[in-house]
């Protein structure tokens, strides 16, 4: 059988971000799958040379929109170690419940592209929907949609108020139905199964082995979770990984589902527990000397690496995200299986292009 | 046997309901009190210090002391909120609403007085850089 | 300037601050790929290499792996004229990091499973490493 080079991306329907695949098949089967990058390479790292630590906040918020909130935690936490800096208890609450409503808007929308990618529109029409109320609780409470720059070095800039904690409440008590009402759907319609399960198998060890990070390790049965570091007020909360066996798209399908559900409990823990005081330490002085920090975004886990010299640039700013890790296991996932599964597969470890090239 | 999911009963049910969407631009939702939206600076109360140019993190904004210019790249504005924060005479403000769509690309530049009396006539001399 | 006094949040004013450490343990190129079988056969994982740019003559290689979120770093020094070992064929998710060292550091790593010639970011008329200082230029392999 010869063998026939496909080439799949950067533009491609289902994709919302370019990336691009070499796929050789042999039939209609993938033999070998290569990645290809750089069609959104915008050199964020090389920018710390240029703004000053506060201005690189809301750079480093834009290496990804979705997870914007997240990029910003993971840095403002990396510097106030380096600085031994303790953000008062009320700011660490309000980091957990932002970021939580980051990973929940992050998730829905992926949750809605997964079933747009095998055709499912009505469902992708539902969880847009839904994820509305969440954009409208960021909007209301952070001033804007997506990149909502609530971290400061030392603290965050915006406060709840009594009245917004409960209107928050009552709208996540809303999603949750919602979601809710969906779940029969995403965890046991026949479409959906037929056309994830057993497809892209990632085996624990491999997953393990090729550094896969987020869903996608928790998908192959290993619960790591870099939230159970207990950064923030993630120490004082009650939570457990959520971990599925089965290695395949359903199951990384499914992480995703469970972990907005478990996020919605978070923010209404966090908002539960929320203690009083002030939400913003005087953060002074120029960082000296290297750290690495790391978080969990609604796509794995985010490693920054810093090094700074005294003055208020930074030497070195290294960001591995999420999707840089996913790509190897991507590569390991698709040969064996059938190229109209490629989409789907593609989908399944939620990738976002210009996060990965910065 | 073919049963009712919940889904299958919202979808149901959406048929029969208002839309979700909303025919912009002529229904416009009330927007959110803490919004973060246009830009704009109450220019006689500015006393062009500059600060706001040098902490904004999309370097969108130039103060010109002299001419008493005030300069703003409303499209490299990422509307974070950094400038109303640091300045001194908290005369930055957010309107609630985003700026309108627009065909062409326009800077937003405000002639004030420059805080020195020396300087006072440049006002009238110096033609606004529109 | 008087503008120093409305500045909330002055990064401009240095404050004496112990120096943040890293724990890092320094080894040889040479025992690189000894290091990293003993630590993946006590089941470390690959996270991620970090390049730092240090002078004219070298910079650092930071080789990052996790177990159970516990984080252990090797770091290596590297002249910028030599190549450098590569990983990628005990460690298969090494090949994209190295990749994007060899574009933005023009360090060459020998022996890449998957090599991308330069160009997983750049494109093929750039002859510069845009994340150095002192740059390095590219002879034709």
């Amino acid at each position: 059988m010869s063998k026939t080079i496909i080439p799949f991306g950067p533009q491609h329907p289902v994709l919302p971000e370019p990336i691009h695949l070499s796929l050789t098949l042999e039939d209609e089967i993938v033999v070998e799958a290569l990645p290809a990058l750089g069609y959104v390479h915008r050199g964020l790292e090389k920018l710390c040379e240029i703004r000053d630590i506060n201005q690189m906040i809301q750079v480093v918020e834009r290496v990804c929109g979705i997870c914007s909130k997240i990029h910003a935690q993971c840095f403002c936490l990396g510097l106030e170690k380096m600085m031994n800096v303790e953000p008062p208890p009320r700011a660490e609450y309000l980091r957990v419940v932002w970021s939580e409503l980051h990973r929940i808007h992050s998730h829905l929308l992926w949750l809605g592209l997964f079933a747009d990618s095998f055709g499912f529109e009505a469902l992708f029409y539902q969880l847009w929907k839904i994820r509305e109320r969440v954009m409208d609780i960021n909007e209301a409470t952070a001033g804007n949609r997506v990149i909502i720059s609530v971290n400061v070095l030392g603290g965050v800039r915006r406060d709840l108020s009594a009245e917004q904690v409960r209107w928050i409440t009552s709208q996540l008590n809303m999603v949750e139905q919602e979601l809710k009402d969906l779940q029969s759907t995403i965890l046991d319609d026949y479409t959906i199964r037929s056309r994830t399960v057993g497809k892209g198998i990632l085996t624990r060890e491999k997953a393990y082995e090729l550094g896969a990070v987020g869903p996608t390790l928790r998908g192959s049965g290993v619960a790591q979770d870099c939230r159970q570091l207990g950064s923030s007020a993630l120490k004082h909360l009650e939570f457990q990984p959520v971990v599925e066996q089965d290695g395949d798209s359903f199951a990384r399908n499914k992480v995703r589902f469970l972990e907005t559900l478990q996020s919605i409990s978070l923010v209404r823990q966090a908002l539960k527990g929320l203690p009083k005081g002030e939400i913003k330490t005087k953060f002074k002085g120029s960082p000296e000397g290297e750290a690495v920090s790391r978080v969990e975004q609604p796509r794995g886990e985010l490693f920054y690496y810093f090094k700074a010299n005294g003055t208020k640039n930074l030497e070195r700013l290294r960001i591995r995200t999420p999707t840089f890790a996913n790509i190897p296991p991507l590569a390991a996932m698709l040969p064996g299986i059938e190229l109209a599964d490629v989409p789907v597969i593609v989908l399944s470890i939620d990738p976002c292009i210009s996060c990965t090239e910065r | 046997m073919f049963k009712i999911t919940p889904m299958t009963a919202t979808v149901i049910k959406n048929l029969f309901t208002r839309k979700s969407t909303r025919p912009y631009p002529h229904v416009v939702r009330e927007p959110f009190e803490l919004a973060r939206g246009e830009l704009y600076i109450d220019i006689n109360d500015c006393i062009f210090c500059s600060i706001c140019e040098r902490k904004c993190p999309s370097q969108c904004i130039s103060v010109d002391k002299k001419k008493g210019l005030w300069t703003c790249d409303p499209f490299a504005c990422v509307y974070c909120g950094i400038c109303m924060g640091v300045c001194p005479t908290r005369c930055l403000h957010h309107k609630k609403t985003w700026r309108p769509v627009a065909t062409e690309r326009e800077m937003i530049s405000m002639q004030g007085t420059p805080p020195k009396a020396k300087k006072k006539s440049s006002a009238g001399k110096e033609p606004e850089g529109m | 300037m008087d503008e120093k006094t409305y500045s909330e949040n002055s990064a401009d004013k240095p404050v004496e601050q112990p120096k943040a450490v890293l724990e890092t343990r320094q080894i040889q190129a040479g025992s690189l790929k000894g290091e990293i079988l003993l630590l993946k056969d006590q089941g470390y994982r690959f996270v991620t290499i970090t390049c730092v740019d240090l002078d004219q003559e070298s910079v650092d290689l930071i080789y990052t792996f996790d177990r159970g979120l516990e984080m252990v770093h090797l770091r290596i020094r590297q002249p910028k004229a030599e190549s450098a070992p590569s990983v990628s064929d005990i460690l298969f998710a090494a090949f994209l990091v190295e990749n994007e060292i060899q574009d933005q550091f023009g360090i060459c790593f020998d022996g890449l499973v998957l090599d991308f010639q330069n160009r997983l970011y750049l494109e093929e008329e750039v002859a510069r490493t845009p994340f150095c200082r002192y740059n390095v230029t590219r002879n034709s392999k």
